[in-house]
């Protein structure tokens, strides 16, 4: 029994449909979404897009700089720089998707939990949130990583756990605010269990800043993917990643700069396509932004 | 005051016990046996054996955690199985070097992005707002140790102005410091400018629309008077505050920045402690990032009830 009718439920539908094309039609998530898309169609059909095999060594066309045949040049390998960019927004789109993915699956319920039931599950809940809050992103992503062992995989889980607590904070933050509300109170006389208020009725009330905060952690788990690659803890070689093709590149700067511009200008455009999405969804989809 | 801040205190104590049973849990990630992983590169069957007597490896976990809070507690995180110093000694060498570049890259920081900020907010809606904005997310966007690769190739290798790496202490020669922390505190503090100009942006607008702000304006101050004497002064509180909490921040852009110039800082110790598996470093320096941190964020309470007139009283 979720105690919602009919006329309710298809006026909510309609109103979140008029809340996703005001979102859609912002200019920050058209430009942000179209950079996103971009990135994701690169990696999804980078087998046909890359002009090289990102991994082949040409010892003839070592450091070559940008030409017709190698539009972004080659590395200390003599490999496709660029072929090397389209197949590394592999790694940086995959640690995005799934740390992001971590950070809600565990985040996402611990806040539900926490802010609807309160008392000593909260106190619980928060004070793990806050010790997790108190070391820096990043030291916390490395330390993690490091204890793993340096992989992609571990990279993901190292800055998966990282944000998480953001979206514990975030979605207490979010049910307490909303948990005295009439229509929770009302369902809940009704005599409807927890866990469906939480799911039918909570949940879809907080979703909005949770997708806002999902897009701005993808922006920040790319630019920690890269961070971790580029100090030798996420992604090996020779499996492109554009971290480790800047923490390369370092070494032949005078000899290849072209080796360090091409990765860096992805990252900055994939993180940007990211943040302008969340901007433009925070300033359609959260009512308290509409001022800013 | 005084209970306000020993309250804080206290709230603060059983965070930091938690980070520490956190800090301890990341040695039991390690897969295969601690000690083995202690001992580092090239264990000696002696030191594997050391280790796990001094660690009390094989005693129960709890009293394992214990003893290890009782040594840190009394600033004793042990020795560094790369320097064989002290940790608690490298810290204390190692932290001024970074807070000096935090507190520069703060200053670049504030310099860039309150103007900035209060310039969009005056100017809201308008294409200069538009593009002020799409910098400040711009500053955002940049992984600040891309941004240090390029500097370096402008600034050292093309112009030859400023060193590519390295350090000199301040004591040694100010100038020289000056010139060598310059870039990685640009590289620093470019993220932070970007924070600072979309939170002064916000809280302006905010500000601007309150109702003295707008008597000052309607006892026919001049706009530039009715900004920086009556709006600045209250917009700036959220600022000062959250800034002070981004310094803890700092340390993770300190990580990438310190990698990148070579400076010899405490960024750059969590890194050389994860290669050389110095496991020690690492749980030490994340402890300590998370102190830090808390202590900022009393810091940052207190600037905001010290600022706040309200709060004051």
């Amino acid at each position: 029994m979720s105690g919602e009718t009919a006329p309710m439920a298809a006026a909510r539908g309609g109103a979140r449909r008029s809340a996703m094309r005001r979102a859609l039609s912002h200019p920050s998530t058209m430009i942000g979404g179209t950079l996103v898309l971009f990135f994701v169609l690169v990696a999804v059909f980078a087998p046909f897009i890359a002009p090289f095999d990102p991994n082949a060594s040409d010892w003839l066309a070592v450091r070559q700089a940008p030409s017709a045949l190698h539009w972004f040049g080659t590395d200390d390998l003599g490999r496709d720089v660029l072929s090397r960019v389209i197949f590394g927004s592999r790694a940086s789109l995959a640690a995005g998707v799934i740390a992001v993915a971590i950070a809600i699956s565990i985040g996402v319920p611990l806040g539900l939990v926490a802010g609807y039931f309160g008392g000593i599950v909260d106190a619980i809940i928060a004070r793990f949130t806050d010790a997790l809050l108190a070391v820096p992103f990043l030291v916390l992503a490395i330390a993690l990583a490091a204890f793993l062992g340096p992989s992609l995989q571990n990279a993901m889980i190292a800055i998966g756990v990282s944000a998480m607590p953001v979206f514990v904070r975030l979605t207490r933050g979010q049910v307490l605010s909303i948990k005295n509300e009439d229509y929770i109170t009302a369902v809940r006389a009704l005599g409807v269990r927890d866990r469906n208020i939480i799911l039918a009725h909570v949940l879809p009330n907080v979703m909005a800043p949770i997708v806002v905060q999902v897009t701005i952690t993808m922006a920040v788990a790319v630019l920690a993917e890269a961070s971790l690659a580029f100090l030798g803890l996420g992604q090996r070689p020779p499996a492109p990643s554009w971290g480790s093709m800047l923490d390369i590149a370092r070494q032949f700067l005078t000899e290849a700069p072209w080796m360090a511009v091409w990765p860096g200008l992805a990252i900055i455009a994939i993180v940007l396509g990211f943040n302008l999405l969340g901007d433009g969804l925070n300033d359609t989809l959260t009512p308290q932004s509409e001022d800013s | 005051m005084l209970n306000f801040i020993l309250r804080r205190i206290l709230i603060s104590i059983p965070t930091l016990l938690l980070v520490s049973v956190l800090v301890f849990g990341l040695l039991k990630l390690l897969p295969g046996d601690p000690a083995l992983a202690l001992a580092g590169q090239e264990p000696d069957p002696a030191v594997i054996e050391f280790l796990r007597t001094k660690y009390g490896l094989d005693q129960p976990l709890p009293v394992q955690y214990f003893k290890w809070l009782g040594s840190i507690l009394q600033g004793d995180f042990g020795l560094s199985i790369r320097t064989r110093l002290p940790i608690g000694e490298m810290i204390v060498q190692k932290l001024p070097v970074t807070l000096q570049l935090s507190l520069q890259a703060m200053l670049i920081a504030l310099l860039i992005g309150i103007p900035a900020g209060v310039f969009a907010a005056i100017r809201r809606g308008t294409p200069v707002d538009y593009i002020v904005s799409l910098i400040g997310l711009g500053g955002l966007s940049i992984p600040s140790f891309w941004l240090g690769i390029m500097l370096i190739l402008l600034f050292a290798v093309s112009l030859g102005w400023l060193p590519s790496g390295g350090y000199v202490g301040f004591f040694e020669s100010p100038l020289d410091n000056l010139r060598y922390t310059l870039l990685p505190s640009i590289v620093l503090g470019t993220a932070a400018a970007a924070i600072v100009m979309r939170h002064t942006r916000s809280s302006m607008i905010a500000v601007l629309k309150q109702d003295y702000v707008r008597t000052a304006r309607a006892k026919g101050l001049r706009e530039r008077i009715v900004v920086t004497r009556h709006a600045l002064r209250n917009g700036l509180i959220p600022v000062v505050t959250t800034s002070t909490l981004h310094l803890g921040e700092l340390l993770s852009g300190a990580v990438l920045s310190e990698q990148v110039f070579g400076i010899p800082g405490f960024g750059k110790m969590i890194v050389d402690g994860v290669f050389s598996r110095d496991y020690a470093v690492v749980q030490a320096v994340v402890m300590c990032s998370a102190v830090i941190f808390l202590l900022l964020s009393l810091i940052a309470d207190l600037a905001y009830v010290v600022l706040s007139p309200r709060l004051r009283s």
